[in-house]
This record gives structure tokens, C-alpha cells and sequence, in this order.
């Protein structure tokens, strides 16, 4: 579903390079978690996948689904089926969250021509999804991300990619900033959305989430490259014995 | 030294109106005001008024619909062609000009000396004490054909009064010439809710004042929307008199491609606990100019005053040009004063993330600049007037960003 071909990639406008030559396979119905130091470019990765422009591929490729998406705009991306859920979403003043709702899932389907939603069967629609996430309607009426807590921004994103149906998600460190209870939340809103035909990246720093998120590969990002994959048992040695012997076996 | 500069097309225009109105033409003698003069540093007046048509009394009515819903007193040009006032009010179409409220100073007021000299209609609003008019009064004037119109409101509030008042200016296309000055006198705890809406046809040219006295525990709320003509002055001074007084003024100046808007504000204070909070934001495209001047003087009787000032201004164009001047002058020990001035384009962080979620640039776009102008008018005592207010500033939007 994705492929992501010896990807190299620098900070636009400078020399700094950030990845070094990224290795990556995750097959529809797949969950791959990515682990790894603080400044290994896990972040990074997230923001090239959604085409954010301060960065700028040198080498490399990426596929969904066999195409290439580096040439498309970030709303491109989104409307193929890419989602980002962001480490840190942005509080924008002024825009109502149900607005902004409205307009990311009509646009969405005007572009795969699809007809717009109606507004009954749209707020219906973010009803069901908001209550399985415990988030209350009187918080979308406020300006998107604005005053929410670090946890209501997070389930916020999760609401996003429930409406929004993508195909492959890439979350963020979905779980920094979260209560265990929030994090329970959070991580059972993604296992809701695990069928045979999405895929997920994962990244974290915390093995905690992949107890609720159960992946099936995961992947040490060090240094902008992937320096070792396993399964869900690699992110238990990681809990208990830090990177450094991992780091230690490749150098 | 004296040297005699020739007189520009649009002074040749003015000294003839003078003329022809009898009045005296001194107010021209130095012509009209340049960059050198302080006030107009920004509006060059002298360089950016092309011409000054005869003034004309009669005129086309308006096309452009209301604001709101409201006892309409309507000219068109220099006539008055209609309206009642509500019950309640006295109210009567004035021939002789009234004079500035008491303590209103005005440096370089060519506006109000033109408008002295020139004014040809308006009206007079009283309102008695203790009366609250809930239906607003709506000033609607409608300049046309190429004529220059000069009018005057006077409105006062007497003590415990409250009331809405909405000047609504428009125009066809052509080039027109409107002066308007109001004076507003506000007495012991009135409240008064006074707006401005600006949309004008893009050839015509309006210079206004809006001149307010306000005594003890008075609160007024202005609103402003400008969003046409070709060459706009908003002058808005005001003398806070009384003790207790809280004085909001909220605006919005769509400035589209060629447009020149200038805001300029006064604000005395001269009683000691008293508020002022002031927000403009601003939208500019293409090759659009715009000037906000904000002054606060706080004398020094005048502790405890609470004052602040922001305007904030979002250009869409590389070639539009925006100027803020925010000027404090402070005399008292005791006052919380501040401004803030920023000039940006839109985030791009915000961009990203709302086109991560498959919004089209020109879309997302669209809903951050909706989001920067409509936050001023949200929450306003008066729903259906924000509301009002920010469809003519979506419609705008739809048309020019």
C-alpha cells in the first residue's frame, strides 16, 4: 500500500539533510510502528508523507498504491486517501470546528465526485463519531483546536480521520500528552478504523501505546534511516533496554 | 516666504463650490492638506483627490440593500427623499449645520471646514431622557451621477437613553463626491450602538468625521465597515468627558485593488476611570492602500484609564501597502495603555494543516481570511447585526479574495 524507496530528505533552503535513505513497506491491513531517539526524523517522515513544503526530497520516492505521490499537493494527498494526524494540530481562531469539518469532507468528496453532504445527514454523521470519542458537540461549535486541551486536540484529530474514511493514516505521537484514560480512548478510535484494507504507521516514542494499538511490524528510525524492523516483541526489548544496543549492532 | 502654488483641478472644484454656496473660500488658501501636514501624512489630499463635482439636489436612489431592518431616513445626494423617525424620537431635516460637540479637538479639519461651508441637508435626533428606542435609525445616504453631496447628523442621547444608529452610505459608479459629518453627544448613561457601513461604488470619494462628546457612565460601541470607493477618510474623534465611560470601536476596511481607505481616530480621555478598546483588521488586494491612524490621549485627570488599541492587517497582494500609526500620548501616572500593530499574510502552518485534511488551497484560503475579518464582529450584543455585517464582508471576500 505504501513504499517508501530509499527516501532522502532536507530541510528546503538548506543543506541540512534529515533522512538518509528511508526503507519502508506496509501492506494494506497493516499496522507498522515506527520507534526511535528524539532527532531521528520520525516527525519528518510524517510531514513528507502529507507534503508539507519545508522540506524537499533529493532522493527517493514514495508509493500509495503504486503511484507516486511526491508530485501531488498535500490536498491531493489527502483526498487519495492520506491522512496525518498531527503531533501538535494547529489551534486556528476564527474557524469553527464544524465548519471546518464540513468543508474537509465536502471537499473531499466533490473531488472523487461524489455528491456533497446534506447538513442533517452531515452533523448526524459527526454525532455518531463524537460520542464513540467522548467528545461533546459543544466543543465543535468553538474555533477549530482553539482552548482545547492537549487531550480534546487529540481526539479531535482522531474525530478528523474518522469522518474523512482514509486509507492510510499516519499518526504522529498520538499518544504525547495523554491521559490513560484519554490514551484508552484515543487508541480504541483506531482500532475501530483497522479493517483489511487500511493501512497505519505508528509513530511513538512509548511502547505503552502499542499495548493498545497492537502493531505488526515495528521499525527503529535512527539517524534518518531504519536500522532495524521486527514485530511487536522489537518496541518490548526497545521498553526495557533503550536504543543503545540497538544503535550499538549497526555502528 | 509666499509662494503661490497652482491650485489643483479638484481646489479649482472646491473654490468654485465655495463660491457658489456663498460661503468663504479662506479654508482653501493653503489648498488642500499635503503629506506635510501631520493629520495627512499618510492621505495626501492635496495629491489623491483628482477632482470635486458640483453638488447636486437630487439623485438616484440606492440599489444595494439594507444593513438591517430599521426606521430609514434616506437621501440621495444633497435630498432628502424619505423616512420616519420611530416613536419616540424627535427628529427633524436640518438646513443650517450643527455645531461639533463640546471638547471635540480637531487638528487639520478640513473635513469638517468643507462640510461647514458646503453641508446642504442632514438631520437632527434627539432623544429624551430615559427612552430606549429598540428599532435602529438608519441615516441612508446615496450619492450619484457624478455630484458632490455634503450632509450633517446630530444626534443627542439624553441621560439614560440607549439607541442604534446606522449610517449607510452607497453610490452608483460614477465619480462622486460624499462629505458627511456627524456629531454625537452622549449625556449621563446613554448607550448608543453607532455603525458605519461603507460600500460605495469604486470611482467615488467620501471624507467623513464622526464627532463625539460622551459624559459620565456613557457606553459606546462603534462598528465600522468600509468596503468601496476609491479614496475614503474616516475621521472618528472623540472627547471622553465623564468618569465611568467605556468607549468600543470595532472595524473592518476591505481594501480591493486601487482603493485608498484611511481610518483615523481621536480619543480623548479627560475623566479619570474610563475604558477604550479598539480593533481594526484589514484585507488588501492588488495595488490597495490603507492608513489607520489611532491616537489616545490621556490627560492628566485621567487616571486609571484603560486603553487599548490593535490593528491588525492581512495583505494579499505583494503590491498593496498599508500604514498604521498608533500614538499614544499620556499625561496621567496611573493608565494601562497599549497598542499593537501587525501586518502578515495568511499562516502557512494553517494552510498546511487545513490542506492536509484535502481542502483546496484557494478554499482554505478563503476560510482563513473569512476567519481573520468575521472574528471582529462575532459576539456583538446585537446578533443580527454581527451577522449583518459579516454576509456583506463574505460577499465581498467571494468577489475580491
Amino acid at each position: 500500500m505504501i513504499e517508501i524507496k530509499n527516501l532522502h530528505v532536507k530541510i528546503a533552503d538548506t543543506d541540512t539533510m534529515i533522512l538518509n535513505g528511508v526503507n519502508l513497506t506496509v501492506k494494506a491491513g497493516e499496522v507498522a510502528a515506527i520507534m526511535g531517539p528524539n532527532g531521528s526524523g520520525k516527525s519528518t517522515l510524517s510531514y513528507v508523507m502529507a507534503g508539507k513544503s519545508d522540506y524537499e526530497v533529493t532522493q527517493g520516492d514514495i508509493l500509495f498504491n503504486g503511484e507516486s505521490i511526491l508530485e501531488m499537493e498535500p490536498d491531493e494527498r489527502a483526498v487519495a486517501g492520506l491522512f496525518l494526524a498531527f503531533q501538535y494540530p494547529l489551534e486556528i481562531p476564527g474557524v469553527p470546528t464544524m465548519n471546518f469539518l464540513k468543508a474537509a469532507l465536502n471537499s473531499q468528496r466533490k473531488a472523487r465526485g461524489q455528491d456533497e453532504l446534506t447538513t442533517p445527514d452531515f452533523i448526524r454523521k459527526v454525532k455518531g463519531a463524537a460520542q464513540h470519542l467522548g467528545i461533546d458537540m459543544t466543543m465543535l461549535k468553538r474555533p477549530l483546536n482553539v482552548g482545547f486541551s492537549g487531550g480534546e486536540k487529540k481526539r479531535a484529530e482522531i474525530l478528523q480521520m474518522s469522518l474523512l474514511e482514509p486509507k492510510f493514516c499516519v499518526l504522529d505521537e498520538t499518544d504525547s500528552g495523554l491521559d490513560i484514560d484519554a490514551l484508552k480512548i484515543v487508541s480504541d478510535g483506531v482500532n475501530a478504523l483497522r479493517t483489511p484494507e487500511r493501512g497505519f504507521l505508528v509513530i511513538t516514542h512509548y511502547q505503552r501505546l502499542l499495548d493498545h494499538i497492537v502493531p505488526d511490524s515495528v521499525h527503529v528510525l535512527y539517524k534518518g534511516r531504519i536500522i532495524k524492523s521486527g514485530d511487536k516483541s522489537l518496541a518490548l526489548h526497545l521498553e526495557e533496554n533503550g536504543y543503545a544496543d540497538v544503535i550499538k549492532e549497526v555502528a | 516666504m509666499n509662494v503661490q502654488i497652482k491650485k489643483t483641478d479638484a481646489e479649482e472644484g472646491i473654490i468654485s463650490a465655495l463660491k457658489s454656496a456663498g460661503a468663504n473660500t479662506a479654508i482653501l488658501d493653503k489648498g488642500l492638506p499635503t503629506r506635510r501636514v501631520e493629520p495627512f501624512h499618510y492621505t495626501d489630499l492635496r495629491n489623491l483627490l483628482k477632482s470635486f463635482p458640483a453638488a447636486s439636489n437630487s439623485g438616484e436612489a440606492t440599489t444595494v440593500d439594507a444593513l438591517i431592518d430599521g426606521a430609514t431616513i434616506s437621501f440621495a445626494n444633497n435630498a432628502h427623499t424619505g423616512g420616519a423617525f420611530p416613536a419616540g424620537v424627535t427628529g427633524s431635516v436640518l438646513g443650517a449645520p450643527t455645531p461639533v460637540p463640546a471638547d471635540v479637538v480637531i487638528d487639520a479639519n478640513i473635513i469638517g471646514d468643507l462640510n461647514e461651508a458646503l453641508v446642504a441637508n442632514g438631520v437632527v435626533i434627539d432623544i429624551a431622557p430615559n427612552k430606549h428606542i429598540d428599532e435602529p435609525i438608519i441615516l441612508a445616504h446615496n450619492v450619484s451621477g457624478g455630484a458632490s453631496s455634503a450632509l450633517r447628523f446630530a444626534v443627542s442621547l439624553g441621560a439614560g437613553s440607549s439607541a442604534t444608529i446606522v449610517e449607510h452610505h452607497t453610490s452608483d459608479g460614477a465619480s462622486n463626491h460624499q462629505n458627511t459629518v456627524s456629531n454625537l453627544s452622549l449625556a449621563k448613561d446613554a448607550k448608543v450602538t453607532w455603525v458605519i457601513m461603507q460600500e460605495h461604488g469604486a470611482e467615488t470619494t467620501r471624507l467623513a468625521q464622526l464627532n463625539i462628546h460622551l459624559a459620565q457612565n456613557t457606553d459606546l460601541t462603534i462598528l465600522v465597515l468600509n468596503s468601496g470607493g476609491k479614496l475614503v477618510r474616516q475621521e472618528i474623534h472623540m472627547a471622553v468627558q465623564g468618569e465611568g465611560s467605556n468607549v468600543t470601536i470595532k472595524g473592518v476596511n476591505l481594501i480591493a485593488d486601487n482603493m485608498h481607505i484611511d481610518v483615523t481616530t481621536t480619543l480623548a480621555h479627560n475623566a479619570p476611570n474610563t475604558n477604550a478598546d479598539e480593533l481594526f483588521r484589514n484585507v488588501l488586494t492588488g495595488n490597495a492602500k490603507g492608513v489607520f491612524q489611532g491616537q489616545i490621549r490621556v490627560s492628566q485627570i485621567a487616571q486609571k484609564t484603560d486603553a487599548k488599541m490593535a490593528c491588525n492587517t492581512l495583505l494579499l497582494s505583494d503590491a498593496a501597502d498599508f500604514s498604521a500609526k498608533p500614538e499614544l500620548e499620556i499625561f496621567a501616572d496611573d493608565v494601562l495603555c497599549g497598542h499593537g500593530a501587525t501586518v502578515t499574510d495568511i499562516d502557512k502552518n494553517h494552510l498546511f494543516y487545513l490542506r492536509a485534511r484535502g481542502i483546496s488551497e484557494k478554499v482554505a484560503r478563503g476560510l482563513l481570511v473569512k476567519a481573520f475579518v468575521e472574528e471582529v464582529f462575532e459576539d456583538l450584543d446585537n446578533e443580527k447585526l454581527g451577522e449583518s455585517l459579516n454576509a456583506r464582508i463574505e460577499n465581498w471576500l467571494d468577489i475580491n479574495a
